[in-house]
């Protein structure tokens, strides 16, 4: 069975340019760039070369970039960082939609002491920015928010919200996880301090990722040891999957134009074509101010595992926010977080295109996924056929 | 990815007795739609009190699927009374096991066959009542109770894979950490009463009676005296003034035969024998 994947905000394939090029530096040119002789020299060169492909990507200067293991040592290396570089200030402002790695992080934070502002976002996850600009106090160290949100694809305006955190002397950190490589963004004209990547969200191996920090601000090391990075990281440098992030950049800088307009089109026409077949459906988020690849839909009395294990029967690979899938036994936060309505946030679904998908899996999936749905429903007690019974007695009483 | 059984994944993909039996003996509705799982059942009995016809409809995650559809296949050709005793563990170790996360899933069928059967005996089901202990997810102190003491859970995270309580704002967990306390401190029935040796039996039975019974007896003048004990009969014979009471035969029923049964074995039985 060939595997159709619609999963690439979890994350993506290795682009095989971005393989060949991690190649040599396993078995041949494996020098440690930190060494006095040329057979090191020869690959702290070529590191080189890819803080600049990742530089040019973001609108950054080489300097700026701090490599790091993934998006989730970024995160936290900049909210640690801007904590210690202020120590008279105690609170932070944040979103109730971000990833886990500003989430669980900031929940840490809240328990050593500092007052956290988790700020809300409207049923179309979006802030609101008076709400926001309230937000910001005399004592507020740091803002982070997210540039798009991994399960909506959902854009936040983060160059203006940064504009009005520098204002008030604020430094301002993004999650740029989901948005470098899917969106163009230009760090030069913009007032964001610090901002992460990861490699494997934009086909670069998995345990790499990056954290841009702004010249001139204040910046204190996450992992303390020897003087890589410039003193800013210490380890080893992941010297393969660094070469290979610096070709993805390059090669999603390439990509940018193909990601908005044929991965977009792919997107658009699966989601329209789902929402038309099956009834009582909808997006989640946005739809105007979105990620290219991103739809996340909700369908209506059916369970989101159900429709995913179903879903696997035809090799097509997506995820759920839906309770079952998290294990945690609520949907997700950031579907409640909209306040997405239970008989639908129980069955969401989220496709994630790339530029290595193709319109007849497309086609498969607009095949496959409606009689999905059908079926599921004639399994479920809030359904009858062809409408919807919901027993709302019931589930108000809870 | 949840490890499924096979089994389960067979359930959850072909799933058997879907829909709603016509004129049913016995229906009920379990979980909700908020909570993210709901199971409807129904079935009917034939002429010799068997279940003929078993259907289910699940609103849920694949194991919620598979557990209702196991559940419609075991009950079918059950008595009511048989069907009374199946456990969640049964529904579990049908499929091959559930990931323990997923053990709610086997409690929400066996809650939905104890509601049908309360249905079907026009009788209220005694877990349905009492005290929200879990809002987030609305479930009872008498629910939890029983999968404390029936699946022998020791941790909140136990209670929560097997009820869902505990697993939304978190806000019930002391109260959950009390329960379990209580319930545990309890010693299980069959922890408590190990099959007894003959030996064993009679031991015990000369213990209680001089310890509690005799002591008691002898203060109004009355007293007796163990004869022998012939399986699960106990013979004992009357002196002093129990010997002329005229209503020997309720402080023996009442009184002995009640202590005997709580403190050795509650099989026990107590006859008068004169010697």
């Amino acid at each position: 069975m060939t595997t159709i994947y619609l999963d690439n905000n979890a994350t993506t394939q290795v682009a095989p340019e971005v393989l060949e090029a991690m190649l040599p530096y396993f078995c041949d040119l494996y020098g440690n760039p930190s060494s006095m002789h040329s057979f090191g020299g020869q690959v702290g060169r070529r590191l080189r070369l890819a803080r600049d492909q990742v530089a040019a990507l973001i609108g950054a200067s080489p300097e700026e970039i701090i490599f790091t293991s993934c998006g989730t040592e970024s995160d936290n290396t900049a909210i640690r960082s801007a904590l210690a570089a202020n120590p008279g200030k105690r609170h932070i402002v944040t979103t109730r939609v971000e990833h886990p790695a500003i989430h669980a992080l900031v929940a840490r934070l809240a328990q050593e002491g500092y007052r956290v502002t988790e700020l809300p976002v409207d049923g179309d996850g979006r802030l609101n920015l008076e709400h926001y600009a309230r937000s910001l106090t005399p004592d507020t160290v740091v803002v982070s928010v997210m540039w798009a949100n991994n399960e909506t694809g959902v854009l936040f305006p983060v160059e203006q919200l940064a504009v009005m955190a520098h204002n008030k002397g604020i430094l301002f950190h993004t999650d740029g996880v989901q948005a470098v490589g899917k969106i163009p963004l230009d760090l030069r004209t913009s007032a964001i301090d610090m901002l992460s990547l990861s490699g494997h969200k934009l086909h670069a191996a998995k345990g790499v990722g990056a954290l841009y920090v702004r010249k001139g601000t204040r910046f204190s090391p996450f992992l303390i040891g020897g003087h890589q990075e410039k003193g800013r990281r210490g380890g080893t440098e992941s010297v393969p999957s660094i070469i290979g992030l610096g070709i993805a950049c390059e090669l999603a800088a390439r990509n940018l134009e193909k990601e908005n307009t044929f991965v977009k089109s792919l997107r658009d026409r699966m989601e329209n074509a789902l929402l038309e077949r099956v009834p009582n459906s909808r997006v989640n988020g946005d739809r105007h101010d979105r990620l290219p690849n991103t739809s996340n839909l909700s369908f209506e009395y059916v369970e989101g595992e159900a429709i995913l294990l179903r879903l696997n029967e035809f090799g097509i690979c997506a995820s759920s926010g839906s309770a079952c899938t998290s294990g945690s036994l609520q949907p997700s936060h950031v579907l409640r977080a909209m306040g997405v309505p239970f008989t639908m946030a129980h069955g969401s679904i989220r496709f994630s295109l790339s530029i290595y998908n193709i319109e007849p899996e497309i086609d498969f999936v607009i095949e496959k996924f409606p009689p999905i749905i059908e079926e599921l429903r004639t399994l479920s007690p809030y359904w009858e056929v062809g409408q919807a019974v919901c027993a709302r007695r019931d589930f108000e009483s809870v | 990815m949840w490890e499924y059984t096979e089994k389960t994944l067979e359930h959850f993909l072909h799933p058997r007795n879907v829909g709603e039996v016509e004129n049913p003996d016995g229906t009920a509705l379990v979980g909700n739609i908020a909570c993210g799982d709901a199971l409807k059942l129904t079935f009917r009995l034939d002429e010799n009190g068997k279940i003929s016809e078993a259907k289910f409809k699940t609103f849920g995650c694949a194991s919620a699927i598979a557990a209702a559809s196991a559940l419609t296949e075991m009950i079918k050709g059950m008595t009511v009374e048989e069907a009374e005793k199946l456990t969640n563990q049964d529904i579990a170790d049908y499929l091959g096991g559930l990931p323990k996360e997923k053990m709610h899933c086997s409690v929400m069928g066996r809650e939905a066959l104890e509601k049908a059967i309360a249905h079907y005996k026009g009788v209220p089901v005694a877990e349905a009542e009492g005290k929200i202990i879990c809002e987030c997810f609305g479930v009872t102190e008498p629910e939890i109770e029983r999968v404390v003491r029936e699946n022998d859970l020791k941790t909140i995270e136990e209670v929560t894979n097997y009820t869902k309580a505990g697993g939304g704002c978190g806000g019930c967990h002391e109260a959950i950490q009390e329960i379990i306390d209580r319930v545990r401190a309890i010693p299980r029935p069959e922890a408590a009463r190990p099959r007894l040796t003959n030996l064993q039996k009679i031991k015990m039975i000369e213990e209680t009676l001089e310890r509690e019974i005799r002591p008691a007896l002898r203060q109004d003048g009355g007293d007796l005296e163990l004869i022998d004990v012939v399986g699960n009969k106990v013979q004992v014979a009357t002196r002093g003034a129990c010997a002329s009471c005229a209503a020997v035969h309720l402080t023996l029923k009442d009184f002995v035969e009640a202590k005997l049964k709580e403190l050795v074995s509650a099989e026990l039985e107590v006859e008068e024998v004169s010697q």
